[in-house]
């Protein structure tokens, strides 16, 4: 259960917000302001921060820095109809660890969220191996394995498992992953990003048991061991 | 507005009148300037000739008394172009002389300094023509005066040539402005006349008409063609909006109306919640496409209106091409084709590293989409090279290519070939192509190969670490940001 505040002036999207979020299990509060949402998140303790770029009295840009200055360092998933790639990388410059841009579909937002709840807080609690099920990852010998079998990966394909295993258990959007693994910040019109998944797929599940790489249909793909 | 006034307030006719008065005044200066030196010039002379007669005549009387006098000034009074004297005793009766008539009080003043008179010159057959002179008089001892004068004649006339050439001179002026107009008003005037009729007729909505252009490069030449210039770029700009406009009409109406039909059917015959929850699916996979459509229109845009020059930097294109190849190598290879790069090592190129990589990947998606060849393996090959100073980035396969006929027309937004309507794609990735290679600096061509298509865009070169060429790239952008 996460601890979120949306920092959101428009009410009909904010309580869709809220509502969504609460029916994940999470406990969700509003802010219709920018003033009043830098010092809720000042005085209390939230997880996640989620924070409009347009907001009365004091931008999200404006918060988000002020936040940053205080110390404060507090996840931050700026959602923006500024969806261009320049305004993604002002809204990360300013603090903010995710950009989200509008109209966004709810999983997106909730797989994002998760996986910026994940995220190590700091250097030292970046695990060095990752595992799901009999699957491991070990991040300094570059090297992946499942069961007894040693599983050859490209670079690229490595990226993508560590990702989709920094993840585990939560949805990752096609998108996420072409953002996360590849640094692109456009959609492509083509599977493009299921077939990378498929070959991986290939190589980490095929051949054994249980799979552990899934499919989320309209959401996009998750990693866990099916004995959970 | 009267006819007179709309006449008067013409270029032409503002023109032409300053003309007239600048050049009035200036020849007036000129003229009264001249006047006034002549006049003193030849009034001092005057003088001196009065003056040095008057001491001759007064000598001759110190010397040979009044009958040496009198005989002296009898026979210079002969003389054609003498001077005037007049002598008179002291009871005023004229002794000797050539004047009829005098004005009795300058005989009265004796040297009363020299003055300007009228008189009537004797023994001439011009007796009763007044004329003027400068005269001065001289006592003698004895109660004798003397007079003695120049004729004024040659000074008047001299004054009068004057009076005459400024008059025919303002007349030239006044002709020559008139002149001036007439060339003003029929050449110049009604050329920008004729502009703003053009310009005028457009306005209302022609957008096809065009200002004339006489063909001798004056500055109306060169105003109009750069006109025409504008205006056929802006009648593209209109065409093209229109066509968007239809096409939006056509393609966003589509799935507009696609979804509607389904929501209603949805709610008429679905049975249960799993025929909402497959409604609802195929709903929310039509939003996506329209979503999709939005982002690509809004992303040309925000492309199209940003400034040649902003956000570029130098870019490896060997590693952006190798990168771009790995995402797309798997695709390509499930549906049974290869992808080749072809990138000298150390070629950079100035521009926006997502830009780019967005196009690498439109044009690999569209050669994916319809560069299949009818035989055998769809190739598709990335390639960059340096020539004629510009970095060409290239994708090409080896399918059937696009008629010459059209290759201009799939550039434009929504516009799909008839062959590929029934391909999922929004129609504006190859616009979006187009805008980014606009804005840095070059374009988008398409080639037919043998087989196959080639579809390139140029980039300026640009050195590896930016500090080679940094003065002149600094050049650049300062000259791009003026």
């Amino acid at each position: 259960m996460l601890r979120i505040l949306v920092i959101e002036d428009d009410p009909e999207a904010a309580s869709y917000l809220v509502k969504g979020l609460t029916e994940l299990g999470h406990t969700a509060d509003q802010a219709a302001d920018g003033q009043t949402g830098l010092q809720m998140s000042l005085d209390s303790d939230y997880d996640i921060l989620i924070v409009d770029r347009m907001l009365p009295r004091l931008d999200g840009l404006s918060v988000i820095q002020q936040l940053r200055d205080e110390g404060n360092h507090t996840p931050v998933l700026i959602l923006s109809a500024l969806g261009q790639v320049d305004d993604r990388v002002k809204g990360l410059k300013a603090g903010g660890d995710d950009y989200l841009p509008k109209p966004y579909a709810f999983t997106e937002l909730q797989a994002r969220v998760e996986a910026l709840a994940r995220r190590p807080k700091s250097a030292s609690q970046v695990e060095t191996t990752y595992t799901v099920g009999d699957l491991t990852l070990d991040r300094m010998a570059h090297s992946c394995r499942r069961g007894e079998t040693e599983i050859p990966l490209q670079p690229r394909e490595f990226r993508l498992l560590e990702y989709l295993m920094q993840n585990a258990g939560q949805v990752v959007t096609r998108t996420m992953l072409l953002e996360n693994v590849w640094e692109y910040h456009f959609d492509p019109q083509t599977n493009v990003i299921d077939v990378h998944i498929s070959r991986l797929r290939g190589k980490i599940d095929k051949g054994f048991a249980t799979p552990l790489l899934h499919t989320i249909r309209g959401a996009g793909y998750t990693i866990r061991d099916a004995a959970h | 507005m009267t006819r007179l006034t709309r006449f008067t307030r013409t270029t032409a006719f503002k023109l032409s009148l300053l003309y007239v008065g600048v050049f009035t005044v200036m020849s007036g200066f000129l003229v009264v300037y001249v006047a006034e030196n002549t006049d003193h010039l030849m009034s001092e002379q005057v003088v001196q000739s009065v003056d040095s007669e008057l001491k001759g005549l007064a000598d001759v009387y110190v010397r040979g008394g009044v009958r040496d006098l009198v005989e002296t000034i009898d026979r210079r009074s002969r003389h054609p172009d003498a001077s005037l004297y007049l002598l008179t005793d002291f009871a005023g009766n004229a002794l000797v002389g050539n004047i009829a008539r005098l004005p009795t009080v300058v005989l009265e003043e004796a040297d009363g300094g020299l003055r300007r008179v009228r008189y009537t010159r004797l023994g001439q057959n011009t007796e009763d023509i007044e004329r003027q002179a400068m005269v001065r008089t001289f006592e003698l001892r004895g109660g004798f005066r003397l007079l003695v004068g120049r004729d004024l004649g040659d000074q008047l006339k001299f004054s009068n040539l004057l009076a005459n050439a400024l008059r025919l001179w303002l007349v030239v002026i006044v002709l020559m402005g008139a002149i001036t107009w007439f060339f003003v008003n029929s050449r110049v005037m009604k050329r920008i006349d004729d502009i703003s009729a053009t310009s005028r007729t457009i306005m209302h909505g022609d957008l096809t008409g065009r200002l004339s252009v006489a063909g001798n490069n004056d500055e109306f030449d060169r105003l109009a063609i750069n006109l025409n210039t504008m205006l056929e770029r802006i009648e593209l700009l209109m065409q093209s909006m229109k066509d968007v406009t239809d096409n939006i009409a056509h393609d966003l109406k589509t799935p507009l109306t696609r979804l509607q039909t389904r929501i209603e059917i949805a709610l008429r015959d679905a049975k249960g919640e799993e025929g909402y929850r497959d409604a609802l699916e195929a709903t929310l996979d039509e939003t996506d496409h329209l979503l999709r459509i939005f982002n690509a229109l809004l992303r040309i845009a925000r492309i199209e209106s940003m400034a040649p020059g902003t956000v570029m930097e130098p870019t490896d294109l060997n590693k952006m091409v190798a990168e771009i190849a790995e995402l797309y190598e798997p695709l390509v290879e499930d549906e049974g084709g290869r992808l080749e790069t072809e990138v000298p090592a150390g070629l950079y190129a100035e521009c926006n590293k997502d830009l780019i990589s967005q196009v690498l990947v439109n044009l690999t998606e569209n050669a994916l989409k319809y560069g299949r060849p009818i035989e055998g393996d769809l190739v598709i090959r990335m390639s960059a090279r340096l020539e004629d100073d510009r970095v060409q980035l290239s994708v090409s396969d080896n399918g059937a290519g696009i008629p010459e006929k059209d290759q201009d027309r799939v550039k434009e937004r929504f516009v799909r070939l008839e062959e590929s309507r029934s391909e999922p794609g929004t129609g504006l990735g190859l616009s979006l192509v187009k805008a980014v290679a606009r804005l840095h600096g070059g374009e988008l061509r398409f080639k037919n190969e043998t087989p196959g298509l080639s579809a390139r865009i140029d980039l300026k070169p640009a050195e590896p670490d930016g500090s080679g060429s940094g003065n002149g790239q600094d050049g650049k952008t300062g000259e791009k940001r003026s």
